[in-house]
């Protein structure tokens, strides 16, 4: 399997906050690989500086065997790079279909207007919400608008789709589909890349997890191997029992 | 296609209305009042595509229309070219001045890139008035003799505002075939949120200096035309701020980001304007009635007029762009 995303001793210092420190790690083709680790561990910083909203301050990044270490977002987006957002960011005023029309016209296709509104059409049926096309962005639920952020994203036609804790905030019912779309969507070919604190979930769907725990990484491996690491237990999962629990679910 | 929309023939029906109801009966004064509607039209169009699509609050944009009447009446009066050359030469420079103008100060936000927009105002009118080949603060006059180009002084006076006329259709159409194009998309995107349009793949620098840019070149060669017809300019008069608030209040009055708005609201409040400054009782007053319109426009119809009809009839968001 060859390498899809190759991250090598980024860092990243806020002022006097070492937020992400020498983290590396790589994502094969076709993989679903879980970030988790407690909050401010580091997590969405180093998202940041994957997709370019940061630069890092030190280290590398690599996507398909080229170096995209501080490409700005619009272009690392071109390349096949997608994200969603933890805090959603709808475009409010306009309706859902010309959110996702924007995700498809400046994606990875850069695709002309007219050809970019078939794909958000199709993007939002595949995401369930082929009904709600024409609604104002604003009118959403929390749960309809992250729909909305990986619609977006998918639009794009990403080869790599990275996940912020796209399960938080969604109820039961709303997590069992999101959790089936995020497997349909890695069935279509798209590898995935997600952080999530939901751990049952994560667990379930990851076939392997990074774990960072104030901005280094803790540990790598598939889950149950995690799920055992004593130090993970410790730092994040706090109980021993608790991880025996979720990999029994498995 | 832009040929289908509604809003492209009212366009056209407009700019045949103006141009040909003056003629009727040669009337002066009706063709001295709808050129200043014209101009206020396509001020205002322009401005739109800033604060209405892409939601940067412009508050110096009267700059691209002094300007542009500057290098323009330079051009034909001190280096004796063709009107039309010169006004299209003074377009062309002022959308360049503007793109690089606007990658420098579009990096700012909200009330920090409306407060650069004042400076800019500011020191380009103090450049200006210390200008030598400009003629410093008494600036260009226009020689009698070079309205003969245009057939003389009375014919002059008629292409001009057939120019006029014809720019603000323009002005009109771009904003439509904008509004309905991929670019206006991610202008719009970029209005919604910045952050997220960029995360979404819209070039936000390069896209809002472009809009910047455009926005400056109808403006510029408006001006060239209409201090050419004036006969001189000077600075105060190419850089009254006073002019660029007021273009914000027709914009908001009609409503933003809208093209029918960006049209009416300048027809409607330049009528109000000329009417206020003739009545001899208000004819001081008039800045006092822009400000209260602002404020009740903003209150209670934030969408402007459009944005009222919108909301009485949203079906009406379909037709009426």
């Amino acid at each position: 399997m060859s390498d899809l995303l190759d991250v090598r001793g980024v860092s990243k210092r806020f002022g006097g906050l070492l937020a992400v420190s020498d983290v590396s790690f790589h994502l094969a083709q076709g993989e679903i690989l879980g970030l988790i680790g407690p909050n401010g561990a580091g997590k969405t910083t180093l998202f940041n500086m994957v997709n370019g909203v940061y630069p890092p301050n030190g280290g590398s990044i690599w996507f398909e065997g080229r170096d995209i270490t501080g490409s700005p977002p619009h272009r690392v987006v071109q390349l096949g790079l997608s994200r969603t957002h933890q805090i959603v960011k709808p475009l409010n005023g306009m309706t859902v279909l010309d959110n996702v029309t924007v995700g498809a016209c400046f994606g990875r296709e850069y695709q002309h207007l007219r050809p970019a509104r078939e794909t958000a059409m199709e993007v939002l049926k595949l995401v369930g919400m082929g009904d709600r096309a024409q609604a104002p962005a604003r009118s959403l639920t929390i749960a309809g608008k992250k729909r909305l952020e990986v619609a977006r994203a998918l639009a794009a036609r990403p080869k790599l789709l990275l996940l912020d804790e796209v399960l938080a905030g969604l109820n039961p019912t709303e997590i069992a589909q999101m959790i089936d779309l995020v497997r349909r969507v890695r069935d279509s070919g798209v590898s995935v890349f997600m952080i999530e604190h939901l751990m049952q979930a994560v667990m379930n769907l990851s076939d392997r997890i990074v774990v960072l725990n104030f901005g280094q990484k803790l540990a790598e491996g598939r889950p149950e191997e995690v799920a055992r690491d004593p130090q993970v237990v410790e730092a994040y999962l706090g109980d021993d029992k608790i991880a025996h629990k979720l990999m029994e679910k498995n | 296609m832009i040929l289908r929309r509604l809003v492209f023939w009212l366009v056209l029906l407009t700019a045949a209305a103006f141009a040909y109801l003056p003629v009727r009966g040669n009337n002066i004064s009706l063709r001295e009042d709808l050129i200043l509607v014209a101009v206020a039209i396509i001020l205002a169009s322009n401005l739109n595509l800033m604060i209405g699509y892409t939601g940067y609050v412009n508050f110096g944009h009267i700059v691209f229309y002094g300007l542009g009447g500057y290098v323009g009446l330079y051009l034909a009066t001190v280096r004796n070219w063709n009107l039309a050359v010169a006004a299209l030469a003074a377009g062309a420079a002022v959308s360049v001045f503007a793109f690089l103008l606007g990658l420098a100060i579009l990096r700012l936000r909200g009330a920090y890139f409306a407060l650069a927009t004042i400076g800019v105002l500011q020191a380009v009118q103090a450049f200006v008035s210390n200008f030598d080949p400009w003629g410093r603060s008494t600036g260009l006059y226009v020689e009698f003799t070079s309205y003969e180009s245009l057939g003389g002084p009375v014919r002059a006076l008629w292409v001009i505002y057939f120019l006029v006329i014809a720019l603000m259709a323009l002005s009109m159409i771009l904003s439509l075939g904008i509004k309905i194009s991929k670019f206006g998309l991610g202008l719009f995107a970029i209005r919604e949120d910045e952050d997220a349009a960029v995360v979404l793949g819209v070039n936000a620098t390069m896209y809002k200096a472009i809009v910047f840019s455009v926005s400056a070149f109808l403006p510029a060669v408006a001006g060239t035309l209409m201090f050419f017809k004036n006969g001189m300019i000077d600075p105060s008069i190419a850089f009254e701020f006073m002019l660029s608030l007021e273009g914000i209040v027709m914009l908001m009055l009609g409503g933003q980001g809208t093209v029918v708005g960006a049209a009416l609201g300048p027809g409607l409040y330049e009528r109000l304007r000329s009417w206020l400054l003739t009545s001899p009782r208000l004819s001081n007053f008039h800045l006092v009635i822009a400000g209260g319109l602002l404020l009740v426009v903003v209150l209670f119809a934030p969408g402007g007029l459009i944005g009222w009809l919108y909301r009485l009839w949203p079906r009406s968001q379909e037709v009426i762009e």
